[in-house]
């Protein structure tokens, strides 16, 4: 194992005071270097002025639909793979029903509490269909605690547009997924026909 | 002396002891900590630590969630370093199931891990001073350097602290474009910014005598109380995860070891200024060296993982020590037992031994000289 680097020890400055009067000179480097320097002013004025977030960034999740229409374009099939994989369970997804009371395979009820939402974007992740995604919300205050931050599926439906525009990269991987599983679906749909 | 004198004396000494608690609302006890010191003037007689105030249920919560489902609650353990308490988890999973993992990404854990600890460490020194009096100066300047490495992981992972990057078998995602680069323009700029921090305290006269001799811990009794970090190095004790276990890739990377000589506090401060020296030194050859390729082992299976039974420790060098996962599987989705070795609990044992003599304003000092915290020491 390798042995011990060099430790210093340091007793004060060369005379009583002349450390301080040394890390003094840093303050007012810093301070003057403030107004010459931009390198050394960090900050913007906030409301006013906002720093661009980087394109992984990530809040809340939120739901994809292709096209125009909500209804007709939703990607989710209500599979509540993610209401299971959801570590702190902030999901709530319930089947739409045909007469007969039998499930169809789309969401009548799909409500994210993002209040318990934590942001892990687990849910993301083991989606097959790539019908969700994480927003870059922020300032999401609102005046009472629990109904408004239960977001449901009219609030959490946004087009795919709104994806691509957030995130170009994973919104073009997402949609090469979905256009080879769309050709591979074709092609045994086509050996179907001909067997 | 006559017995009457005598007891007059205990008698007397017992009225002048001073029962007083600070915390938990207390700002300098770094979140909800509290700490019941009986003060003969002004030294400290007896201390005593009382924690849990931030207690979740992390470790029953384990117990309850799937493997894949608890990573994002380990982010919250030390939520200054969520990628180090990713990479322990990730490792003893990865242990306990057998996945190996690709160069790529082990080479990125070191990489974060390295960031992380530069980042934990910047932001020490800013609370440290911040204890001893200083209002904000050395909080803002270390703040400003960690925001560049933060906004490094919010391109990376998507978020400033609760990362939840690390996977069984790998990373989650790949650095995007110019990351490297970026990462490496800021490994640059590192060195100047602890040149200046080191003119700005380390000869700094009121820092000295505020931390020099206070809260002394021999190396011995470190060992006997199981710390770990750099507070059992800044006695002097040779130990860093990192060399003894060497997981990951970490045996490829040429770094030292900087170790105290008397263990007191100004060792624990100035110990921290070498170590992100040594941490920038691998860095530096990680982001030159990194290697191309997968960044998840393909085989690996993250949802709905059912490891063999067994059990599985995996431990790392967080910042702030020795932190562990302890795993028991019984083969079922969920973990049978789940520890966790928190290093900043650890460390807090010996909390009394180093104030009981010590000066009231010195507890403060000390305390914020181990680097707690609270997430991590009640779970």
């Amino acid at each position: 194992m390798e042995r011990m680097a060099s430790h210093y020890r340091k007793s004060g400055g060369r005379w009583l005071g002349s450390g301080i009067l040394r890390g003094m000179g840093v303050t007012l480097k810093n301070w003057i270097g403030s107004y010459f320097d931009p390198s050394r002013l960090v900050t913007v004025c906030y409301p006013g002025e906002r720093l661009p977030l980087p394109e992984n960034s990530r809040s809340f999740p939120f739901l994809i639909y292709d096209g125009d229409d909500p209804e007709a374009g939703l990607r989710c099939v209500a599979c509540r793979i993610c209401e299971k994989e959801c570590p702190p369970e902030c999901i709530h997804i319930e089947n739409e029903r045909d007469e007969n009371g039998k499930p169809r395979k789309r969401p009548a009820v799909f409500d994210i509490d993002i209040s318990v939402c934590m942001s892990c974007q687990i849910c993301v992740e083991v989606c097959p269909f790539d019908a969700i995604e994480m927003d870059q919300i922020y300032a999401i205050s609102t005046n009472a605690r629990f109904e408004p931050l239960r977001l449901h599926k009219e609030q959490l439906l946004k087009p795919n547009e709104y994806f691509r525009e957030l995130s170009p990269t994973r919104s073009a991987a997402a949609d090469a997924r979905r256009e080879a599983e769309r050709a591979k679906q074709a092609k045994k749909k086509e050996a179907g026909k001909k067997g | 002396m006559t017995s009457t004198e005598e007891v007059e004396s205990i008698s007397e000494k017992s009225e002048r002891l001073l029962n007083i608690s600070m915390g938990p609302q207390h700002p300098s006890t770094h979140g909800v900590f509290r700490m019941k010191a009986v003060l003969d003037g002004e030294t400290v007689v007896k201390l005593t630590p009382v924690f849990g105030y931030l207690h979740r249920n992390h470790e029953k919560l384990a117990e309850r969630t799937s493997y894949l489902g608890n990573m994002p609650y380990t982010d919250r353990l030390d939520y200054f370093c969520s990628l180090t308490n990713n990479w322990a988890y990730a490792l003893s999973v990865e242990r306990l199931a057998g996945i190996e993992v690709p160069e790529r990404a082990e080479y990125l854990r070191v990489i974060t891990a390295e960031l992380t600890r530069l980042q934990n460490h910047l932001a020490f020194l800013g609370f440290l001073l911040n204890d001893m009096g200083v209002w904000a100066t050395v909080l803002i300047y270390g703040f400003r350097e960690r925001e560049k490495i933060l906004d490094l992981f919010e391109s990376l992972t998507g978020a400033r602290m609760m990362c939840n990057y690390m996977r069984f078998g790998g990373c989650r995602c790949d650095v995007p474009d110019g990351w490297v680069e970026e990462a490496k323009r800021i490994t640059d700029e590192l060195p100047g910014v602890l040149d200046e921090l080191e003119q700005l305290l380390t000869d700094n006269e009121i820092v000295v005598a505020r931390t020099q001799g206070v809260g002394t811990v021999p190396g011995r009794k470190a060992i006997n109380a199981g710390l770990t970090g750099p507070v059992l190095r800044a006695s002097g004790v040779n130990y860093d995860v990192r060399k003894v276990d060497s997981y990951g890739v970490y045996d490829r990377f040429d770094f030292s070891v900087p170790l105290g000589s008397v263990g007191d506090c100004y060792d624990r401060f100035m110990l921290r200024l070498l170590e992100m020296r040594q941490s920038l030194n691998i860095l530096k050859a990680a982001l030159n060296e990194l290697p191309s390729g997968p960044i998840i082992n393909p085989k690996a299976k993250n949802r709905n993982l059912r490891p063999p039974a067994g059990e599985a420790y995996g431990r790392i060098e967080s910042p702030k020590g020795e932190l562990g996962f302890y795993l028991v599987s019984d083969k079922s989705g969920t973990p049978y037992r789940y520890r966790v070795r928190p290093p900043s609990l650890v460390n807090l044992t010996l909390l009394e031994d180093m104030c009981v003599g010590q000066k009231v304003a010195d507890v403060v000092v000390i305390l914020g000289s181990i680097d707690i915290i609270l997430g991590e020491v009640d779970r």
